[in-house]
């Protein structure tokens, strides 16, 4: 699964949901991946709004990943003039699009529950006494 | 006509396959009306839309969506998601959806098709666009979720009584036929951003016009109306596609 499907993930139990501590999902024992896929700049500019950029720089240091930079990339630091994607946005694609769990655990920060990921596919189905 | 997306790859035994209903949603969703309403939506250089379909099954739904987003969302900055409960289907729908996408090759980016029940391991506010194509068809029982899918050491009458279950959830919608996508549709205004639209499909026992009505009562300004409809005729299965939107 890749990284950025977990900007828009959270704990499957419903009352974890108020909880803050329950985003992003911890990852654990996770064996990483890289799958090439090709870059679309528009659609990193556009995504980038979207992130949580305090979850996501978490998320690359549990991982042991590079770090990312302190704030948000703006618009010219992510295309030169020339229209050109720059090495930043390069990075970000990387991370967000190309970089995946293929198998491990997401643990709930809020009640410490854990999905397991196997084949690079998660599983949020919760136990019938979670539900 | 959009090309419909090739599932040559599902194995009916135990995954959904396209049916009337996936080529209703198929047709509503690239219909002139609807392209329409998700353009002025969603217009381009606003944050990527996040399509998310609940229940993918074969995947044809959302790979049509994400391999033709430019035609129907008018950009292809899209980023697609699936989730289902059988992860036989989660896996055949990730293929599904890639294959579009490379035919197409102005395509959408699939994020993943996680295992998951319906949109409860979404975060609230983060759906753009929603689409179930829900098990509809009354039935005595709802069949339980499934917990664990076992992959290997069923003996060949377990895996039958697997598979047939895993169909089961497919089609089997409990009293009505409404008892998951009612569980959905307490999900939409929790799950779905501001700028939220949401495509339930549904048949004539589930008793579309009440469904309507009712959504139209929701606190906090909610519409819902009848966008697309097939089997008029002598078809028993009549069925329907509701949209569902904010209007404050």
């Amino acid at each position: 699964m890749k990284l950025l499907t977990l900007n828009f993930l959270t704990c499957a139990i419903k009352t974890c949901k108020s909880n803050p501590a329950s985003f992003p999902l911890h990852p654990k024992d996770a064996e990483l991946e890289q799958i090439e896929i090709d870059m679309n700049p528009i659609f990193i500019r556009n995504i980038l709004p979207r992130l949580d950029w305090v979850a996501l720089k978490t998320l690359s240091s549990e991982l042991g990943l590079a770090s990312l930079p302190e704030d948000v990339p703006t618009e010219e630091e992510l295309m030169g003039e020339d229209g050109e994607a720059t090495q930043t946005l390069k990075d970000l694609h990387v991370l967000l699009m190309e970089t995946g769990i293929a198998s491990g655990r997401l643990c709930c920060g809020a009640c410490g529950h854990e999905y397991a990921v196997k084949e690079g596919i998660a599983n949020f189905l919760l136990p019938s006494h979670l539900v | 006509m959009l090309p419909t997306p090739s599932t040559s790859h599902v194995d009916p035994s135990r995954i959904y396959e396209p049916a009337e209903d996936s080529y209703l949603l198929l047709d509503t969703l690239s219909s002139g009306s609807e392209t329409a309403f998700l353009q002025q939506r969603f217009p381009p250089e606003t944050p990527c839309p996040l399509v998310l379909e609940v229940g993918t099954g074969s995947g044809v739904v959302l790979a049509f969506v994400n391999a033709h987003a430019k035609r129907i969302l008018g950009r292809s900055d899209v980023a697609a998601l699936g989730t289902d409960v059988n992860s036989f289907a989660c896996k055949a729908a990730a293929q599904t959806v890639k294959l579009a996408a490379s035919e197409s090759g102005i395509g959408g980016a699939l994020l993943d098709v996680v295992l998951g029940d319906l949109a409860s391991s979404l975060i609230p506010g983060s759906v753009d666009v929603l689409i179930f194509n829900p098990p509809y068809v009354p039935t005595e029982e709802l069949p339980t979720q499934p917990e664990n899918v076992a992959d290997e050491g069923l003996s060949r009458d377990a895996e039958f009584e697997r598979d047939s279950h895993l169909l089961s959830l497919s089609y089997a919608g409990g009293v009505d036929g409404m008892e998951t996508t009612n569980r959905l549709l307490e999900q939409i205004p929790q799950v779905l951003s501001r700028r939220g639209v949401a495509y339930v499909l549904l048949c004539k026992q589930n008793k579309p016009r009440e469904v309507v009505q009712q959504i139209q009562g929701w606190p906090g300004g909610w519409n819902a109306e009848i966008v697309g409809s097939s089997g008029k005729q002598a078809g028993w299965e009549k069925l329907c596609v509701v949209r569902i939107w904010r209007v404050s």
